[in-house]
C-alpha cells in the first residue's frame, strides 16, 4: 500500500496517442488510504481464506493419510502414496476418469453444436425470436439437482415418458439403472441445460461480429456457409475460448445430477463424487480424496491459465 | 465479454414475404422449443394427476381429472415453507454481501493503479473457475476449527451453520462478480471520479455515491444471476450442513425424495415448487439474467 498512484491512462502501443493528461496530485489522504485498503483487503482476505487456502490445503493433504476427524497430530505424511494407490489400485478411479472424459466430449460436441446452430438461426430478424429464446434459455435457471428429479420422471421404467414414447412399455428399459446407458441418459439431461447457455454465448458473439465483414465476404461471392465458417466463426475466437472454458469447468464440476440420481455409483462415478465421498459418503480418507481433488485442480488449471492469459493480456493492451 | 448490457433491439417494421425457408425455420424452432419445454411440461402434467389415476392408467395416458392436491401435499409433507425460509436466510445475505465486497474490489482495481491490480483480479477470476471439489474437503475441516458463538451455530463452529454456507458463497461468488464489475467500471469515464476528487470527495464517497449508482444495470444483472446460482447451490450446503433441518430447499430435495417415497406425482409437484422461485425470477427478470451471463461469460 505504499505506492499509491492514480491510474495512468493505458496507452495503446500503436495508433494516435490519447489526450495527454497533466500530472495530477498523487497523494491520497491518510483516511482515504485506510478506507481503500479495507475495501480491497477485506474481500481479498475472505476470498483467499475460504477459496485459495483450502485449495492449497487439498494439495498438502493429498500427501497425507488422515481420517479428517482427529486433530492435526493424527496426520501421517506418506508422500505420493495416495497417487500411487489411486492410479494402480483404487477401482473407482479409472471409471470416473473415463466418465468425466465422456462427459466433457459429450458437452463439447452436442450442446456446443446445437447451441451454435440455434444461435445462428436466431441471429436475424425473426418474428417471435424473443419467445424462442425464452423457451431455450429456460432450463438454465434450474439447478442440476432439480433437473435430476425432473428427468427421472422421463426415464423411469415404471411409466416413464421415454419408454412410453418408444413403445417399450412392455419391456421397459431402465435408463437410469442400467450402468451401460445411464451415463448417456444423464448427459442428455445435462446437455438440455447446457445448450441454452452456449446459445446465449454465441448469440452475444454473433451480435459482436462486424456486419461489414460479412458484407465484404458476400461481395466477394462467398456463400452463406462459406462466410460463416471462413469469416464469422474465426472472428468469434474469444467466444469459442469462453465456450471451451465453461464447458471444461462444467464437466469437471458435474456432481449434483448424478448425486441425486444414485449418489454417483453404478455407472455414474465421477471424480467429483470420489472427492465428496470422503466427507459425506462412507469412505473417510481425506488424503486419497484430496489427491483426486488435486487431479481435478491440475486439469482445471490447464484451461484456467490459458483463459486468464487471453483475458488479461488483452486487457493490458487495450 | 464486452461490458455493455444487451440493449433492447429496436423493432423494425418491414413487410416480409412468406418464403418456404422462413416456414421451415419457424417449424424447426417451434419443434425445438417444444422439445426443450417438454420435460418441464411433463412434470407439470404428472404433478396435476392423482396417484390413483397414474397407478392404474400409467403416466402416458389422458388424465381422468386434474388437481392441485399434490402441490398442497408436497408443501405440507415436505415442510417446504421451513426450507424456503432456510434458503432465504442464506441467499439474501450472501447475495448482498457478495455484491458489496466485489464492487469494492472492482472499484479499487479499476479506479486506482496499484502494482498488484492485475494479480488481484486474476486471483478472483481464477478462484471462481475452480471446481468446488478442490476446495471442499479442507474447507469442511477448516469450518470445524473456526469457533463461533452458540447463538449463531448450535455446533459452536462454522460447520453445520448457515453462516458457514453464506461465507463460502460470498467467497466463491465474489470472484465472478469482481471480474464483471471491474470490467464494467473500467468503461466509466475516468474524468468523473477525478472531478469528484478535485472537489474533495473522499474515496468512499467516490465509490458509494458516484460509482455504484452508475453500476445499477450491471448490479441488477448480477443480483439476478447470483440469486439463481446461490438458490440452486446443492454441493456447499450438502457438505457443510449435516443437520437436515437447516438445509436450504435445493439440498433438502434429496431428503424429500425419501419422504415422498416413490410417489412420482408428489416428487414432480415438489420439484416444481422448488423450481418456482427461479422460474419466476427468470420470467420477470430475463433481460437481467441474460445480460449478466453475457457480461461475464466465465461461469459454468
Amino acid at each position: 500500500m505504499t505506492a499509491l498512484q492514480e491510474k495512468p491512462k493505458a496507452v495503446a502501443p500503436q495508433g494516435p496517442p490519447p489526450r495527454r493528461r497533466g500530472k495530477r496530485a498523487t497523494a491520497l489522504a491518510g483516511t482515504d488510504k485506510l478506507v481503500l485498503g479495507l475495501m480491497l483487503g477485506i474481500p481479498t482476505i475472505v476470498h483467499v481464506l475460504f477459496v485459495w487456502i483450502p485449495a492449497l490445503g487439498s494439495i498438502a493433504l493429498s500427501f497425507s493419510r488422515w481420517n479428517g476427524i482427529g486433530g492435526f497430530e493424527d496426520i501421517e505424511w506418506i508422500g505420493v502414496g495416495n497417487y500411487v494407490e489411486i492410479f494402480t489400485e483404487y477401482p473407482r478411479f479409472w471409471p470416473a476418469v473415463q466418465h468425466n472424459l465422456i462427459w466433457l466430449a459429450f458437452l463439447l460436441i452436442v450442446p456446443t453444436c446445437a447451441g451454435l446452430l440455434l444461435a445462428v438461426l436466431l441471429d436475424r430478424e425473426l418474428k417471435f425470436s424473443r419467445i424462442y429464446q425464452s423457451a431455450l434459455y429456460m432450463p438454465m435457471v434450474l439447478s442440476l439437482a432439480l433437473i435430476g428429479f425432473i428427468w427421472q420422471l422421463i426415464y423411469t421404467p415404471d411409466g416413464g415418458l421415454l419408454n412410453s414414447l418408444l413403445g417399450l412399455s412392455d419391456k421397459p428399459v431402465d435408463w437410469i439403472g442400467d450402468s451401460d446407458i445411464n451415463l448417456y441418459a444423464v448427459l442428455v439431461a445435462a446437455a438440455w441445460r447446457h445448450t441454452g447457455y452456449i446459445m446465449l454465448l454465441y448469440l452475444a458473439g454473433l451480435k459482436g461480429v462486424d456486419p461489414s465483414l460479412k458484407e465484404a465476404a458476400a461481395l466477394d461471392g462467398a456463400s452463406a456457409t462459406q462466410t460463416f465458417f471462413r469469416v464469422t466463426f474465426p472472428v468469434m475466437k474469444p467466444v469459442n475460448i469462453v465456450v471451451a472454458v465453461v464447458t471444461v469447468i462444467e464437466a469437471l464440476r458435474a456432481f449434483d445430477i448424478v448425486y441425486v440420481i444414485n449418489k454417483g455409483r453404478n455407472g455414474l462415478e465421477l471424480l467429483s463424487v470420489l472427492v465428496t465421498d470422503n466427507i459425506i459418503g462412507e469412505a473417510s480418507r481425506i488424503g486419497r480424496g484430496s489427491a483426486v481433488a488435486v487431479i481435478l485442480l491440475t486439469i482445471s488449471l490447464g484451461v484456467i491459465i490459458p483463459y486468464l492469459y487471453q483475458t488479461f493480456s488483452k486487457e493490458n493492451r487495450s | 465479454m464486452t461490458a455493455t448490457l444487451e440493449r433492447p433491439s429496436v423493432p423494425v417494421v418491414k413487410k416480409r414475404t412468406v418464403t418456404p425457408a422462413r416456414v421451415a425455420l419457424h417449424t424447426f424452432l417451434i419443434l425445438t422449443c417444444l422439445m426443450t419445454l417438454a420435460p418441464l411440461l411433463w412434470a407439470v402434467y404428472a404433478s396435476l394427476r392423482t396417484y390413483d389415476d397414474t397407478s392404474v392408467n400409467g403416466y402416458f395416458s389422458i388424465a381422468k381429472s386434474l388437481t392441485l392436491e399434490n402441490f398442497a401435499k408436497a408443501w405440507e409433507i415436505g415442510d417446504l415453507p421451513h426450507f424456503y425460509w432456510n434458503t432465504f436466510l442464506i441467499t439474501i445475505p450472501a447475495l448482498i454481501i457478495t455484491l458489496l465486497l466485489s464492487s469494492m474490489v472492482a472499484f479499487g482495481v479499476s479506479r486506482f493503479s496499484f502494482k498488484f491490480n492485475l494479480a488481484l483480479l486474476m486471483i478472483f477470476t481464477a478462484g471462481n473457475l475452480l471446481p468446488q471439489q478442490v476446495v471442499v474437503t479442507p474447507l469442511w475441516r477448516l469450518y470445524r476449527l473456526i469457533e463461533v458463538p452458540e447463538w449463531i451455530s448450535a455446533s459452536g463452529s462454522l460447520i453445520d451453520s448457515q453462516l458457514g454456507v453464506i461465507l463460502i458463497h460470498i467467497a466463491f461468488q465474489s470472484g465472478f462478480c469482481t471480474f464483471v464489475l471491474s470490467n464494467y467500471m473500467k468503461t466509466i469515464p475516468y474524468e468523473l471520479t477525478e472531478a469528484a476528487r478535485v472537489d474533495g470527495a473522499s474515496v468512499f464517497r467516490q465509490y458509494w455515491q458516484l460509482t455504484l449508482p452508475l453500476c445499477r444495470p450491471v448490479l441488477a444483472a448480477l443480483a439476478t444471476l447470483e440469486f439463481t446460482w446461490i438458490y440452486n447451490d446443492f454441493l456447499w450446503a450438502l457438505v457443510l450442513i449435516q443437520d437436515g433441518d437447516k438445509m436450504p430447499v435445493t439440498s433438502a430435495l434429496q431428503n424429500l425424495k425419501g419422504t415422498f417415497f416413490t410417489d412420482n406425482n408428489l416428487i414432480a409437484a415438489g420439484s416444481l415448487l422448488v423450481a418456482l422461485p427461479t422460474l419466476v425470477v427468470f420470467f420477470v427478470l430475463q433481460r437481467q439474467f441474460v445480460g449478466g451471463l453475457t457480461l461475464g461469460s466465465t461461469k459454468g
